[in-house]
């Protein structure tokens, strides 16, 4: 009964997060702190700065973190199924219908305005993360950010490596 | 019945370029661009950068992180159905084994003073690389007054007016239609 509970919360998590990242953060804390009271307000906190020092979309690593503390390992499989589940279904079918659909003049016509949009995604995503970790008040993070920009941009070095780098540089400075 | 030996090394090669992609989305989002783009674009030559900003534009129309929904849509481009599972499956894991590996033993993994320092530095770097990503295909993308002036007041209204992405997806397209229907139209005016 719980598993079920699980796997039909995160679906529903799953279904309604639009935007992906912190955009999904109310709803998830809504179902799981104050309606099935599965983790405290700290706890939901305690996972946010874990999630946001690990690898992993937010909403895996809370469905994940949240099944296991309800029902182990089952638990954690049946959240993490649950969350992806809405996404696998919706974008399996656009998948399909814009990949038939490639020629079509009306399909090209709305690929022509989506293209710049997702440009200014891109860079508004790098400028919306760069001031919610402060990053751009301090004159040393601003010379870290350029850096990686440039050889990023200049260099074919790849940015597995460049991460790793400024990573182990953070901890050498 | 059973796959080719091409077709199980290109599941396999799927599979680890996103298990590469999962292992490295920090804080989420679209931290996973710089390595996806590197892995598809320039590495495999899955798709090329126009398809690669037409994917992102789905992805971004439909509910959950983009690089889960990317990993589908890539993987069912390359290989079909099967492929779309191999590489959502690639992605998710690293997230899922780290979580449950910390669920398990690890309770004061958020207070680890090493770890805090490598994200102090890696943390700058994802904005600088992420802006990278942005510059790199905004070259391939915009080529005339009307990207450029698409690009300008879509980032107006996210970064000023605070609209919401999928909205903005929803007006480009609106604008793309009208845009290429205002074109047809004063063609055929000059013939």
């Amino acid at each position: 009964m719980m598993h079920w509970l699980l796997f039909k919360t995160f679906f529903l998590i799953g279904a309604f997060s639009f935007g992906g990242g912190y955009a999904m953060l109310p709803l998830i804390q809504e179902e799981v702190v104050q309606n099935h009271s599965w983790l405290t307000a700290t706890q939901f906190a305690d996972i946010l700065s874990v999630a946001e020092m690990t690898p992993g979309p937010v909403s895996i690593n809370t469905a994940t973190y949240v099944g296991y503390q309800v029902c182990g390992f089952s638990g954690s499989f049946l959240a993490t199924l649950g969350v992806v589940l809405p996404s696998f279904i919706l974008i399996l079918t656009l998948t399909k219908i814009v990949l038939k659909n490639k020629n079509n003049p009306y399909f090209q016509g709305v690929f022509r305005g989506l293209r710049p949009v997702v440009v200014a995604l891109i860079v508004g995503a790098a400028i919306i993360l760069g001031v919610n970790t402060n990053t751009f008040s301090n004159l040393q993070e601003i010379i870290l950010t350029l850096s990686a920009l440039g050889l990023f941009y200049f260099t074919k070095i790849h940015p597995i490596i460049l991460l790793l780098g400024f990573g182990i540089f953070g901890i050498l400075l | 019945m059973f796959p080719s030996k091409q077709k199980l090394a290109l599941y396999r090669q799927l599979f680890t370029t996103f298990l590469k992609i999962g292992t490295f989305v920090f804080g989420g989002g679209y931290a996973m661009l710089p390595v996806m783009q590197k892995e598809i674009v320039n590495r495999h030559q899955w798709m090329t950068e126009e398809d690669f900003v037409d994917m992102l534009a789905v992805t971004q129309s439909a509910p959950g992180p983009v690089a889960v929904n990317a990993s589908i849509f890539i993987g069912y481009k390359i290989m079909g159905f099967g492929g779309a599972i191999t590489a959502l499956i690639g992605a998710v894991l690293p997230a899922f084994t780290i979580i449950l590996f910390i669920a398990t033993f690890l309770s004061s993994y958020r207070d680890n003073y090493y770890l805090n320092l490598f994200f102090n530095g890696v943390r700058p770097a994802i904005v600088g690389l992420i802006l990278g990503v942005g510059l790199k295909t905004g070259k391939k993308i915009i080529h005339s007054t009307f990207d450029f002036l698409l690009a300008i007041s879509a980032l107006f209204l996210l970064l000023v007016v605070d609209l919401h992405p999928f909205l903005l997806i929803v007006l480009g397209a609106l604008a793309g239609l009208l845009y290429s229907r205002q074109q047809k139209l004063s063609s055929k005016e000059v013939e």
